[in-house]
């Protein structure tokens, strides 16, 4: 047998002996980010598709959330930072190369366009809100002829800022188990699936929750093909790559991730979901609950197992 | 100008004082480092293999570090070495994850830190600390692009190699073999 050993003298802190910079903070923005993708980009889609009578909660009402997530999202990122008071400097340029920047300014930019579509509700549904200034009010009503317009601004960030939660990752060629393409539509998935359980489970309206019920299963299973393709893509890549593969197939990550993220995120809520839109009773937060955690979990996981694969010792 | 480094894994003994003449010369807290070494036995007993190596960042030519940097704060200095400016980097930690050979450290301060090749130095035309201090004068530094340099002689004369090439950044240090 041919053995090869490492020794190492190196000791620093969060990079030996595996490397662990990022901590929870990272996981959690990845996951607010996602799923205020996925309110937004229902919120967006029913509304150029003149459906918002339809799909109330999901036009109207979900997206309330979407800003909080967001500056939660920002704030968790904010924490991540190790140089703190430099933080600005994130706003001084933008670099194409850098997902960490580009994604940054998507927050800069969704974050207020969110706020400006769930404060244009509020008089809705709450008709006797009065906005007090002058401004503000045809500010409203410039925002509610405009509609379609921040409908498809938002719907088109919405996208960017579901991919970017995965290309964050996958654009580290250093971390084996991040780097592949995968990871972005992967994410996107992921996200809308988490925004579309929220929205089932806000949703007071019959129609509605089996409408989304029927886009969750679907989301669902597209996420397990493309957990299916991303191991298939490892296990015929480089030896790298079939190591971080390996972590989930007998490795450490193997019961966390195939009991959380697949049985209990993934096919627990989908086969509830089948079981509800076969006419049998499951109260809606059971699944929807299930899908959130497993969307957190995987997010988590991902985070964590791709700071241990590399490239050397 | 191209800088580049070339060392000597048989000369190399492990000693360590390049790790240490770095800590002293750059000011690097305590319990970091910038440079290390590492030791690989290959082989099954008797018939074994040491390889010794003093490894820092490699100033890469692709490197993804500065790729990867919101801010700018990495970037290339003259003759392709690798720095960060300290008060533009935010330590996001976006190039510790980038870098295959986890060169770089976050600082206690909070800015990331990471070899420089003694920049400092190496502006006045001395050498790099590490190379300086060598006991055993197994460190060869220098510009590529001038065929003369000691870096070009030695390695137009010895096999060498770099570490995990596949990764794509095309380093800059040379380990001859
Ligand atoms: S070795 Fe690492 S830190 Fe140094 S230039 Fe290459 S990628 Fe950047
Ligand atoms: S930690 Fe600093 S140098 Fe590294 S990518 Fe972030 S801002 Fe740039």
């Amino acid at each position: 047998m041919n053995e090869e050993l490492f020794i190492s003298g190196r000791d620093n802190l969060n990079i030996d002996p595996v490397l662990h910079i990022w901590h929870w903070q990272i996981p959690v923005y990845l996951f607010l980010g996602g799923l205020a993708a996925g309110l937004l980009f229902f919120a967006s889609l029913y509304t150029i598709q003149n459906k918002d009578k339809e799909y109330r909660t999901a036009v109207k009402i979900a997206p309330f959330l979407a800003p909080f997530a967001l500056i939660l999202g920002l704030i968790a990122l904010f924490l991540d930072l190790k140089h703190k008071l430099f933080f600005w400097q994130l706003y001084t340029t933008i670099r194409l190369e850098s997902p960490m920047s580009w994604g940054a300014w998507t927050l800069m930019i969704i974050t207020p366009l969110s706020m400006i579509w769930a404060a244009s509700y509020i008089k809705e549904i709450f008709p006797n809100w009065d906005w007090k200034f002058k401004w503000l009010i045809q500010f409203d009503k410039w925002v509610v002829k405009n509609r379609k317009v921040f409908a498809w601004l938002n719907i088109y960030y919405a996208i960017i800022l579901g991919v970017y939660t995965g290309i964050l990752l996958s654009a580290f060629n250093a971390r084996p188990l991040w780097n592949t393409s995968l990871l972005g539509p992967l994410f996107l998935v992921s996200g809308l699936s988490t925004g579309a359980a929220t929205i089932m489970w806000m949703s007071k309206d019959q129609a509605e929750r089996k409408m989304f019920s029927k886009i969750d299963l679907i989301l669902i299973g597209i996420e397990l093909f493309f957990i299916v393709h991303l191991f298939m893509g490892f296990l015929a890549s480089s030896q790298v790559q079939i190591e971080a593969a390996n972590l989930f197939l007998g490795g450490e990550y193997t019961a966390m991730f195939w009991i959380f993220v697949v049985g209990i995120g993934l096919i627990i809520p989908a086969v509830l979901e089948t079981l509800e839109l076969l006419g049998k009773h499951i109260p809606v937060f059971v699944p929807a609950t299930l899908i959130l955690i497993g969307g957190l979990v995987f997010r988590f996981i991902m985070v964590d197992a791709g700071q241990v694969t590399r490239y050397l010792y | 100008m191209r800088y580049a480094m070339a060392i000597d894994t048989r000369k190399c003994v492990g000693c360590s004082d390049c790790v240490v003449a770095c800590q002293t010369e750059n000011n690097v807290p305590i319990g970091y480092c910038r440079d290390w070494i590492v030791e690989t036995v290959a082989g099954t007993y008797p018939n074994v293999e040491i390889e010794l190596r003093s490894e820092r960042c490699n100033h890469c030519d692709n490197s993804p570090c500065v790729r990867c940097c919101p801010t700018g704060a990495s970037h290339y200095e003259e003759g392709g070495i690798v720095t960060v400016h300290h008060n533009e980097c935010i330590g996001c930690g976006a190039c510790i994850q980038s870098c295959p050979y986890d060169a770089r450290y976050s600082h206690p301060e909070g800015y990331v830190d990471k070899c420089t090749f003694c920049l400092h130095r190496v502006e006045k035309g001395q050498k790099p600390a590490c190379v300086s201090v060598c006991p055993t004068k197994c460190m060869y530094f220098g510009d590529l692009d001038d065929p003369n340099s000691e870096v070009s002689v030695v390695m137009r004369n010895r096999n060498h190699k770099v570490l995990a090439p596949e990764a794509g950044t095309k380093p800059h240090i040379f380990y001859l073999t």
